[in-house]
């Protein structure tokens, strides 16, 4: 389960010592992790054993039960909840949105491109979901989390998703949480199984 | 126009372009009833300045700006601080416009609009809050819509977040209390209200909500005032019957689809 990293020539954005998290009481088992520049480590495991509180953990929202949470000073992160928020009432199109929402260091793939006139309530589920998969990548984080980004989406949406994942994937580091085995095996650097 | 009604008309005029544009943010955060909450605030202390020989647009700004605050440092989001504040402003009205030599009739005014009494004092506050609304709103806007739609990016990255939005809550305060002191309660309520609701409706983007937002915002005012002057009514009911009017023209071509009121 542990993963370090075998090409430290850089340092890491982020590790993890015998790390537990959890809220009120502990939920995951110690973990161990290093994460770089240009790795997509996939986290996987069955429900409840705590890949969205170790999102939250780093996110500052949940409590570090033990061990140590080490992040690369300065580090810029960006992540993309399971439900991302759509107020019912934003005459916002998707370039006021990326705009807005600093995502711009990389030209959007052509299919998502084709969205971006309309107004973000007009969207469908899936076209939403994967612009604020772009919005969360296309940015200046350093690090990125992403938690269940295939919810919802189709086969030809999930395709999307793997492209917009492997734009400036160089650029950044991706902690991406996901049930959709298929999809961490495809997209993913690294693979981590929580038990 | 006669200068009687010149000072007047030029107070209004500048809250009519900036306050849908609040309007447009605080709809975003779901604080709808934000203007109204402020409003009732602003007109208690108003009417408690006036009792003490101040002058309304001084006295406004101390109530809805404690509120603002109050809310900002509580971490109050949504539309139950407003409520309170609805009820905190309405019953310390009533009670003031009872204990005081000024009676029951400042309290109409507060409520019904007092806009031909507006003077340089008001038009001054109008300007300068408008003008600060305008260079603020721009650098404001990203930041609060992100902190909308990724509520945990600021405390993810360790950002500051309580100055923007406390900031905001102080402007949107300011204007308020202004608005209320100068148009009347129901006036400015509405000017917050109903505006950005058509335009949220009809726009293709945020920018063109804005212009729209603003547009009917002075189209409305003017209408009002033009038609308050005529036939001698009262400026803030027709004024928010113009909004009201408009607000049903703009839903008839979309068969009545709106969304639900936040």
């Amino acid at each position: 389960m542990p993963w370090r990293r075998r090409d430290a020539e850089l340092p890491p954005l982020l590790r993890l010592d015998r790390l537990v998290a959890g809220h009120l009481h502990p939920v995951t088992r110690p973990i161990d992790l290093e994460l770089g520049r240009g790795e997509i480590i996939g986290l996987f495991g069955p429900n409840g054993v705590g890949k969205s509180t170790l999102l939250a953990t780093l996110l500052g929202t949940a409590r570090i039960h033990a061990g140590e949470l080490w992040r690369a000073d300065g580090l810029r992160l960006r992540y993309l909840p399971q439900r991302p928020e759509r107020p019912g009432d934003a005459p916002i199109s998707g370039h006021e949105f990326l705009a807005w929402l600093d995502a711009r260091r990389l030209d959007p793939p052509q299919r998502l491109a084709a969205c971006l006139d309309r107004r973000i309530d007009h969207l469908s589920g899936g076209e939403f979901q994967l612009l604020c998969l772009w919005a969360t990548l296309a940015g200046d984080a350093d690090l990125v989390l992403l938690d269940e980004p295939t919810n919802h989406l189709d086969c030809a949406h999930v395709e999307l998703a793997a492209e917009e994942l492997a734009a400036g994937q160089e650029q950044r580091g991706t902690l991406l949480v996901s049930h959709d085995i298929e999809f961490l095996h495809r997209v993913s650097t690294h693979l981590v199984h929580l038990q | 126009m006669t200068n009687l009604f010149l000072i007047p008309f030029l107070a209004g005029l500048p809250l009519a372009l900036a306050l849908p544009r609040l309007g447009q943010l605080l709809r975003m955060r779901d604080e709808g009833l934000a203007a109204l909450g402020l409003a009732h605030l602003a007109s208690a202390t108003a009417l408690a300045g006036q009792a003490a020989h101040l002058p309304g647009v001084l006295g406004a700004p101390l109530g809805a700006l404690l509120g603002g605050a109050a809310k900002a440092l509580l971490g109050a989001r949504g539309n139950g601080a407003f409520a309170l504040m609805i009820l905190a402003g309405w019953c310390a009205t009533l009670l003031i416009a009872s204990n005081s030599a000024l009676g029951e009739a400042l309290a109409h005014a507060h409520i019904e609009g007092q806009l031909y009494f507006a003077g340089v004092a008001e038009l001054i506050a109008a300007l300068s809050v408008s003008l600060a609304m305008l260079l603020a709103l721009p650098w404001l806007t990203p930041r609060l819509v992100r902190a909308r739609l990724f509520p945990l990016h600021e405390t993810a990255n360790r950002m500051p977040a309580w100055r923007w939005h406390l900031g905001f809550d102080l402007l949107a305060a300011l204007a308020i209390a202004i608005a209320t002191a100068t148009l009347g309660l129901m006036a400015a309520f509405a000017l917050v209200f109903v505006p950005p609701w058509i335009a949220h409706r009809r726009a293709r983007n945020w920018r063109h909500a804005s212009r729209l937002a603003a547009g009917i915002g002075l189209t409305a005012y003017v209408l009002a005032f033009a038609t308050a002057l005529a036939f001698d009514q009262p400026f803030g009911p027709l004024l928010v019957l113009v909004l009201l009017s408009l607000l049903g023209l703009s839903a008839i071509p979309v068969g009545l689809q709106s969304r639900p009121n936040p």
